[in-house]
């Protein structure tokens, strides 16, 4: 298929989301799309995917111009998505998710459950991309449930496949398989639409590279000519930093001790599995990981959100194993959780008021039960312009702001109380690359500072940019720390579950 | 809508409280307000216009329309007409609405303070038959204490009263998981005949006779009316303070604030530490506190004396109110005082037009379905408006 | 021990001491009471049935005494071992035990129709299992339906007023289905068009309902009592499966609504789990945006789903007026409606789950009035909370084990 689309605009309440976008992708191409978070990627697929109409511009699908009302009307066109976030009923096996919308019925309008299996069945052997059509999805591991996505869009004959940040959620070895099937559908001829924010992978599975900036097109060039820091120059504006500046660590003491630390969920599976680590005051010890391998329940027992089920836990000495999540807020530990609209704040909530979320009855914001309401505010005041989040006041509500503030606020929060562990997981989700610069630079000051950090990340270029000792956790088990530098190959196959030494050594061979 | 980002997705933005405390101030609310109630007068008007008896024997003796018409609007008049003396057109008629609102607006307040926590407290019916009960014994049993002591006496028996009504489904939610609209409605029914079947005992009922009505409330225990003549008592009075309490205990104070942080994200209020089970217990035993007030003063206030049935509906009505008002405690009082005088007014036209005052209830329950749905009163007036969508504002079955 | 364990522990003990409570009651209150004496349950209607049961005669203390046994053995099972997600399973089979000790002490010196009693249990569970069909419907496709309540109300209304003034049951039927419909379309048009906040929509709804049907009572029909006298449903005996003993007379020598509601559970129960139509309604309220890219029409899914549901609860509404009782009056759904909520939780978003718990109230209903006939030291006002107590403590006992469609509350916004 060769898809043009010309001029697209998207306008939403105060934003253009979308500015006379131009994007052409030719038959059998791979196309990258780049752009930072905001940047206008996924407004532009909804927009080709019938989710919502552009203001102006047209959509030509080889040649003719389309409009496309739902989505019903782009797949007619053969035009496919696999979504960031998956559009698969957990609760639907595999067969009933790829046939949802067109399904085999019997006379009486019985769903056809063997028919639908043999349709998945078939589509699965064809494209070699095998799965169970009775499994239910909520059952399967994200790479399968990424695998049905596909095979959902295959089985309405998609020409044009997009894939939103497809490699968002698999391991190092996982992308590698998915980059392996891409260049199947190419070799047939279909042609894909790739997005993604990280350079490396446009690079090795991308013909062209199509960059958007705050909604406008800045250019496309062929990936093979181009040169990493010319698309990061071209996708933030400016020239980007790609290291972090940081002198050689000095650790003190050990301030977070973990001895065999188990976390079970209710229905008794073992989520972390006997996970002995230290952190020493003055050091960032990253644990990197595939997402699901237990690093948010471990994050989550360490920081008083979940029961601990066997170990125990030291934080500067003191034996804080069961602590409450109050005790250990207030005992110096500091979290920004990975989650930050879900845990980290108050959407409705203004900025002043999240500044003092998990402090709001502390002496120094509140006199026996009355809250200070003038000392607060003058502490967002100085806050936010301490740690540069924009808004229009201190009064803004947290969910009118942009990730990257969002986050800052967090970190404001935390940094602002005596601490001595800060526990930062994936702190740079999702948000603008200024803000990435800012918070990296202000973890490395923390750690200056004498704070231990303990970083969860599944971004191996954050993992390789500040921490000081490196951990990978897989399946529930925490592999090392290592000393840094490590390379990011080896971080990779540890991710994938292969043993430490054998992945160095491979490495090294 | 959130802004376009990369982040979108197709859950809705939760429309926040300090988001409705500004709306509700400034214009576009206001006047979304003022229409919601001038449509649900329509419809009301619609309704007594097609149940009037004039109006049917027109029709059916073949007159016409304009005849039909005709005794139509007469009869709307004569309603609406009644209604507005009824609320406004006389000392008695101020003196009624008071007499109302004292109720409304406590029993606004049960439902105002756990909507701060996410909680639908539809149980007011049962912590006004609580409050009433305790209230109502103490008023009468206890003998030879000075009005001083005996009236605080019982009101803090109402309240304490209301407060076990409201701490039952505080309880099962934050340890089961137990609907809070569940349970507090299978309270009301459960406490309706409790009152019942109380009233039937020597406990309460009056001795000798075999109806269920309790034995008067002792003078030392009535609140007392300052204005002679007229039933308004100092029941108004109190239900303003207890508003100023609540308007410092949701607002200013730290409790309020974790109520807050606990009703729009609990998870978030868990990760700063703070106790979402506990905020729970709190909210419902508040909300059953202010409700068991309620019951309180109607018994120790207008009604001296427990009959069954007292509480009919005062649940509903709390939830109007604090619907209308907003989930604010400004909003609740003053939509107290207005739903107060829809009530006297209400009760004057069916004593002078024979209007049933039922009909109060469906134009109550209309201006809520138009404050509920703006966009509902927009499609009406062809309003056009910034901001689409109802607020969300109650939790599901999995919360 | 761990703490999940330590917690499991407590919840295992806290459950055991509920059901060794339990036998307190009829081993210490109830066993003492009747000695000597013998209760006797029928088990046979004396309507013209083809083979009829002896009735069954017991002598109270021994059997009470057994009773009491077997409920402390369930506590000391529950002490011996953690029975996990099956202990409130126990709790209730306890209670069961106890309300049958409860029937067997009531019953001493007198005759307790069982006949009576079940099919009382399956008539008082018509309106509950259409509610909570209603409410089946609408979640599973995302709308929580609180209104089921004020369908009740609108439906026995329009049901009573169309028997009166047509003359026909069937008439009052359809007035109940276009009464409850149009509630559900309001409903529909609240949440889904409007996106007002789901809860309050129902809940205003039923406030509407409740003050529409009351002014109109007061205006009209207590002026015109011929408009408030309908022609309602007999009790009709299917042939030959009438015959059956026991079975038979309690389920198949029932009123119309009662066969009506059996069959719709089995359809809906097929229709929702078994067919495309089901499985689109099941998807739009799991995860709406996924429906929507395949081309599926999300609000349409969801209005439909919502105004059959009203249609469903308008059937339950006519039950009040054509079945249960003779004319219609203010209020008399008495919360049934919310009751039907609960139905539906308990029965966890399924018909047949739905119908098993309207059974439990039903029952809780019927015992209570067969309890009223007999002489019980109970005053009958409190009896007659049984229904809603039973709800609160089922409801209670669900502990986090619910599993709510996914989607269900949230309005759908297009991207």
């Amino acid at each position: 298929m060769r898809l043009e689309l010309r001029g697209i605009t998207k306008r939403y309440p105060g934003v253009v989301a979308n500015d006379a976008v131009d994007l052409t992708v030719e038959p059998g191409e791979v196309h990258g799309l780049l752009g930072e978070n905001g940047a206008g990627k996924s407004t532009l697929m909804n927009v080709l995917y019938g989710l919502t109409q552009p203001d102006e511009g047209s959509i030509l699908v080889d040649g003719v111009e389309r409009q496309f009302a739902d989505p019903g009307d782009a797949i007619a066109a053969g035009i496919g998505m696999v979504h960031q976030h998956f559009m698969l009923v957990p609760v639907f096996t595999v067969a009933e998710n790829i046939t949802l919308g067109m399904e085999p019925t019997d006379r009486f309008g019985r769903y056809d459950r063997r028919a639908a299996n043999a349709t998945v069945t078939e589509l699965a052997e064809r494209f070699g991309l095998p799965v169970d059509p009775d499994a239910l999805v909520g059952d399967l591991p994200v790479g399968l449930q990424q695998r049905v996505e596909i095979l959902k869009a295959l089985a309405r004959d998609a020409r044009l496949l997009i894939l939103d940040e497809p490699t968002a959620v698999l391991t190092p070895q996982e992308a590698d398989g998915l980059f392996e099937s891409i260049r199947g559908f190419q070799a047939a001829g279909r042609s894909v639409i790739f997005i993604s924010h990280k350079l490396r992978e446009h690079h090795e599975i991308a013909d062209r590279i199509t960059v958007l900036r705050r909604g406008r097109t800045i250019g496309t060039v062929d990936a093979s000519t181009s040169e990493p820091q010319q698309l990061a120059d071209m996708m933030v504006g400016r020239p980007v930093i790609l290291t972090v500046d940081r002198a050689p660590a000095r650790p003190g003491d050990v301030v977070l001790e973990l001895d065999g630390v188990s976390v079970e969920a209710p229905d008794g599976r073992l989520l972390v599995d006997r996970v002995d680590l230290d952190v020493h005051a003055g050091e960032i010890v990253a644990i990197a990981g595939v997402e699901g391998n237990g690093q948010t329940p471990l994050v989550e027992a360490l920081t008083g959100l979940r029961p601990v089920t066997a170990g125990t836990v030291t934080l500067a000495g003191r034996d804080v194993t069961g602590a409450d999540r109050r005790t250990l807020l207030r005992g110096g530990v500091g979290h920004i959780p990975e989650d930050r609209n879900e845990h980290g704040l108050v959407g409705g909530f203004t900025i002043r008021d999240n500044l003092v979320l998990n402090l709001w009855d502390d002496e120094r914001f509140a006199h026996g039960r009355t809250r200070r309401r003038d000392v607060i505010d003058e502490h967002a005041t100085r806050m936010m312009d301490e740690f540069d989040v924009r808004a229009p006041s201190t009064t803004t509500t947290a969910d009118a702001l942009s990730g990257g503030n969002q986050q800052k606020v967090i970190v404001a929060r935390e940094f602002a109380r005596p601490i001595e562990l800060l526990v930062a997981a994936q702190p740079t989700r999702g948000i603008d690359v200024g803000s990435i610069e800012y918070i990296h630079g202000r973890l490395v000051a923390k750690r200056d500072a004498g704070v231990g950090v303990l970083l969860v990340s599944s971004e191996l270029d954050e993992v390789t940019a500040l921490a000081d000792r490196i951990a990978v956790m897989f399946r529930g088990h925490l592999v090392g720390p290592f000393p840094a530098p490590l390379a990011k190959e080896v971080i990779g196959l540890m991710m994938a579950g292969v043993d430490p030494a054998e992945a160095m050594a491979g490495e090294a061979a | 809508m959130s802004a376009p980002t990369d982040e979108m997705t197709s859950t809705p933005q939760r429309s926040t409280w300090s988001a409705r405390v500004v709306a509700t101030v400034t214009g576009a609310d206001a006047r979304l307000t003022a229409l919601a109630f001038v449509a649900a007068f329509l419809f009301g008007a619609v309704l007594l216009a097609v149940s009037d008896a004039d109006a049917i024997a027109a029709l059916e003796a073949g007159e016409g329309p304009a005849a039909f018409l005709g005794a139509a609007l007469s009869a709307v008049g004569r309603g609406y007409t009644a209604l507005l003396v009824g609320a406004f057109g006389s000392g008695g008629a101020v003196s009624e609405t008071l007499v109302a609102a004292t109720v409304l607006i406590l029993t606004g307040l049960a439902v105002t303070i756990p909507l701060r926590a996410g909680l639908f407290n539809i149980g007011g019916e049962g912590q006004v038959v609580a409050g009433g009960l305790a209230g109502g014994y103490v008023g009468f049993a206890v003998e030879g204490l000075p009005l001083l002591v005996h009236l605080p006496l019982a009101l803090a028996a109402a309240m304490a009263g209301g407060a076990l009504v409201g701490w039952i489904p505080g309880v099962l939610k934050a340890r089961t998981g137990a609907h809070e609209v569940i349970s507090t409605i299978m309270l009301n029914n459960t406490l309706t005949f409790v009152a019942i079947w109380l009233l039937t005992t020597s406990l309460f009922q009056i001795p000798g006779r075999s109806d269920p009505i309790s034995r008067s409330i002792l003078d030392t225990a009535r609140l007392p009316r300052p204005f002679g003549g007229l039933r308004v008592d100092v029941g108004i009075v109190l239900a303003v303070i207890i508003a100023g309490v609540v308007l410092w205990l949701l607002d200013r104070s730290t409790v309020g604030f974790e109520l807050g942080a606990v009703g729009s994200n609990p998870s978030a209020a868990t990760a700063a530490g703070m106790d979402v089970a506990g905020a729970t217990v709190r909210g419902m035993t508040f909300a059953g506190i202010a409700g068991g007030l309620a019951g309180g003063a109607l018994i120790l206030g207008v009604q001296g004396r427990i009959t069954p049935g007292f509480s009919s509906g005062l649940g509903f009505d709390g939830i109007t109110v604090a619907l209308l008002g907003r989930g604010t405690v400004g909003g609740t009082v003053a939509a107290g005082l207005l739903l107060g005088a829809l009530k006297a007014g209400g009760r004057a036209m069916q004593a002078r037009s024979g209007t049933s005052l039922d009909l109060v209830v469906v134009v109550q329950a209309l201006i809520i379905v138009f404050v509920a749905a703006p966009g509902l009163v927009r499609a009406l007036f062809r309003v056009r408006s910034e901001g689409a969508s109802g607020t969300q504002i109650s939790q599901g079955w999995g919360a | 021990m761990n703490p999940l364990e330590r917690a499991a522990r407590r919840r295992q003990l806290r459950f055991a001491l509920v059901t060794l409570v339990l036998a307190v009651v009829p081993a210490f209150l109830l066993a003492p009471d009747g000695a000597g004496q013998r209760a006797t349950f029928v088990l046979a209607d004396a309507r013209g049935e083809r083979v009829v049961l002896e009735p069954l005669q017991v002598a109270v203390t021994p059997t009470v005494v057994t009773l009491a046994v077997l409920i402390a053995l369930l506590g000391a099972l529950q002490l011996a071992r953690d029975l996990g997600r099956r202990a409130p399973v126990a709790v209730g089979a306890a209670a069961g035990l106890l309300v049958l000790a409860v029937l067997v002490w009531a019953g001493a010196g007198e005759s307790v129709s069982v006949v009576a009693l079940l099919r009382g249990t399956l008539f008082a569970a018509v309106p509950i299992a259409f509610g909570a069909m209603a409410g089946v419907l609408s979640e599973r496709a995302g709308v929580i339906n609180i209104a089921i309540e004020g369908q009740f109300l609108g439906g026995a209304f329009a049901a009573a007023v169309l028997a009166s003034v047509v003359g026909s049951a069937w008439a009052g039927l359809l007035g109940g289905v276009v009464a409850g419909a149009l509630i559900g379309v309001l409903l529909a048009l609240l949440t889904i068009r409007y996106q007002a906040d789901q809860i309050v929509s129902g809940v205003v709804l039923i406030v509407l309902a409740t003050g529409v049907t009351s002014f109109l009572t007061s205006q009209l029909l207590s002026v015109n009592p011929d408009w408030n006298s309908p022609v309602r449903f007999q009790a009709t005996a299917v042939p030959v499966l009438g015959d059956i003993p026991l079975l038979g007379s309690i389920v198949f020598r029932q009123t119309m609504l009662v066969y009506l509601m059996l069959i719709t559970v089995v359809v809906l129960q097929f229709a929702l789990f078994r067919t495309r139509w089901g499985l689109r309604l099941r998807s739009v309220g799991e995860h709406p945006a996924a429906a929507d890219t395949v081309g599926i029409d999300v609000l349409r899914t969801r209005f439909r789903a919502v105004v059959l549901g009203g249609v469903l609860a308008g059937v339950g509404g006519s039950w009040f007026t054509l079945e249960a009782a003779s004319q219609f009056a203010k209020e008399m759904t008495a919360g049934r409606g919310f009751i039907a909520l609960a139905a539906m939780l308990v029965g966890r978003f399924s018909p047949v789950g739905a119908l098993s718990a309207a059974l439990l109230f039903g029952f809780s209903d019927a015992l209570a009035t067969a309890l009223q006939r007999l002489p019980v030291p109970l005053p009958s006002t409190l009896l007659r909370t049984a229904p809603y107590v039973v709800t609160l403590l089922v409801v209670a006992g669900l502990i986090g084990r619910l599993r709510v469609p996914a989607a269900d509350g949230k309005p759908y916004v297009k991207a």
